[in-house]
């Protein structure tokens, strides 16, 4: 039996990489921004979702892709709110992968403006996929402490920015703000930091406000 | 704790390349992983491990080379090491710091039977 040494160099997530950036040419090209949060469970993703999608409507047309492990609950939640809303259940993995959200392409609808991607809640492995998405949120709520931007640096490098969620419980946790914000920015200088309490509808207007300003911002470059 | 579907592009790639060589086991492979690449080696062997069985690369063995995370500074042009993920120019204070390795993960080589 002989033996040969294949030199390969090849990227792990190569090809998840790629069928994202094609999702980001078509998305794009359509005019639509793709947004894509990610957090620990529980930091508030759906609520936030909520709470923007109040002060989109009726000027902009937004839609969310959901991804949980098991349930239809959060893609209920937001059509409540009469959004068009997917689910996409992973049966157990921990993350999103492009290929899923690819699947989906053809129920878009083109006059979108905005298009929210919910990811498994989780701090760790959605950091590593790109999804086609132009902004990467990641969300970090009070409870959860105010030392996690090093604890999970990957989630707080490759994000443009960061929400701190949950502020109106900051009365009765101990989480320092400035701290938050300055282990963040120290791993990711180039952050936009946003702090609000989507709960109690407190900064989530100057987050809206980014978003639209981004969208206008993409259309006008690939005009 | 996403190595195991990370395992499986592994080996849609290893059995694409031992295709294209007409080769009929895959005996040897290494990987370089970065420390930012958001998977941990040694979970990583162990997705591989369990993985491989009743596959082309039952017998293989896996190296892991950890790769860490390198930084150039676009203003001062200082190449780093960075443990601390802090990615502020040591040199200079400049926050436009770029990533030069350790984020990705890398099937560098792979040994077949033909």
């Amino acid at each position: 039996m002989k033996k040969k040494e294949v030199l390969v160099l090849e990227d792990l997530l190569g090809s998840n990489k790629k069928i994202a950036a094609e999702i980001r040419a078509k998305l794009t090209g359509k005019g639509i921004l793709t947004i894509n949060l990610m957090s620990s469970p529980g930091a508030g993703k759906t609520t936030l979702l909520e709470s923007i999608a109040e002060r989109l409507s009726p000027e902009y047309k937004m839609a969310v892709i959901e991804g949980d492990i098991e349930t239809e609950r959060d893609t209920e939640r937001i059509r409540a709110k009469g959004i068009q809303a997917w689910q996409i259940i992973t049966g157990g993995a921990c993350h999103l992968e492009a290929k899923m959200i690819g699947k989906l392409f053809s129920e878009i609808p083109p006059d979108l403006d905005f298009l929210f991607i919910e990811n498994v809640g989780n701090l760790v492995c959605p950091a590593g996929y790109d999804l086609g998405e132009n902004i990467r949120c990641v969300l970090l709520s009070t409870p959860e402490g105010d030392d996690k931007p090093k604890k999970y640096p990957k989630a707080f490098t490759t994000s443009d920015c960061l929400l701190i969620t949950k502020t109106d419980l900051l009365p009765i946790i101990p989480f320092d703000i400035e701290q938050a914000k300055k282990e963040a920015l120290e791993i990711n200088p180039h952050l936009e930091v946003f702090i609000l309490s989507a709960l109690k509808g407190q900064g989530v207007d100057a987050f809206v406000d980014y978003l639209i300003q981004s969208l206008h911002k993409q259309r006008q470059n690939h005009a | 704790m996403h190595e195991l579907s990370v395992v499986a592009n592994l080996f849609e790639i290893l059995e694409d390349k031992l295709e294209a060589q007409n080769g009929k086991r895959v005996c040897y492979v290494k990987l370089q992983v970065g420390l930012l690449s958001g998977v941990v080696p040694e979970l990583l062997k162990t997705a591989f491990d369990i993985y491989k069985k009743d596959t082309f690369a039952e017998e293989a063995e896996l190296d892991i080379i950890e790769v860490p995370c390198k930084v150039q500074c676009q203003k001062c042009g200082t190449v780093a090491i960075k443990e601390d993920y802090i990615f502020i120019c040591d040199k200079c204070g400049s926050t436009t710091v770029t990533t030069l390795e350790g984020t990705d993960m890398i099937l560098e080589t792979m040994e077949i039977e033909i």
